[in-house]
């Protein structure tokens, strides 16, 4: 199983934290995002999920690299879902592992920022009464502010 | 020059196209890939100041010059997560 994946089939929490577990390893963060029944006074019936896959590969690895810039020692595996994602469906695993927990939860949570910032995936909303494409930021991943906005709020 | 253009999410839907290949100028940069597109889909000038792009599966700049044979994907703003 490759650290950095988007994938139509279900994810698969454990086997993302096995992969960056090792003897070393003194804590591992995961963060599982979940398709949520309710997003903004609208009642949400399941997300359709589209990617550039290559290009989102390398914004995972690209991400890996940046946590590694400020957190040399943790190892980071990032899966992504496409496809259609029912309630209560994992979206996104996020598995951060260093030896001690701070910079595990710090690097985790960078991720998670820096996935909503510049990962090439849309999330396209099916909700009683209509659809939505979801339009968040305009990935930049040269953005200096960007990546500082991340690592203000994994540390904060 | 020939060039092949991807588009996402509503984009995509607006054009009714994930992919498609269009001749451009030689020394067009991705923003003028992205002109031609809007001249021939209007209602995608909303997204002129959103987008981002990516040449041949790399992120790139709009000012980034194109090559025969390229792939320029255009990026509305991203939901990922």
């Amino acid at each position: 199983m490759a650290a950095f994946a988007v994938t139509a089939g279900p994810l698969d929490a454990p086997a993302v934290t096995a992969l960056v577990a090792g003897p070393g390893t003194g804590a591992v963060a995961t963060f599982v995002g979940l398709v949520r029944e309710h997003n903004a006074g609208r009642h949400v019936l399941w997300l359709d999920y589209e990617a550039f896959a290559p290009l989102a590969i390398k914004a995972f690895e690209q991400i890996a690299q940046e946590a590694g810039d400020t957190w040399p020692e943790a190892r980071m595996a990032i899966h992504h879902r496409t496809g259609r994602v029912a309630i209560g469906e994992a979206s996104i695993v996020i598995a951060a592992a260093s030896p001690h927990r701070a910079d595990a939860f710090a690097a985790c949570r960078y991720a998670i920022e820096r996935v909503k910032q510049i990962a090439p995936i849309w999330k396209h909303e099916h909700f009683e009464g209509g659809e939505v494409w979801i339009e968040g930021a305009t990935a930049d991943p040269a953005d200096a502010a960007a990546r500082q906005a991340a690592v203000e709020r994994a540390c904060s | 020059m020939l060039v092949t253009i991807r588009l996402f999410a509503r984009l995509r839907e607006l054009t009714g196209t994930s992919e498609l290949r269009r001749q451009v100028p030689d020394g067009a940069t991705a923003g003028d890939a992205w002109r031609v597109l809007v001249g021939e889909f209007p209602a995608l000038e909303d997204y002129t100041r959103t987008i981002s792009c990516a040449v041949n599966a790399d992120y790139a700049r709009l000012t980034a010059a194109l090559h025969d044979g390229d792939e320029v994907a255009f990026l509305p703003p991203v939901s990922g997560g």
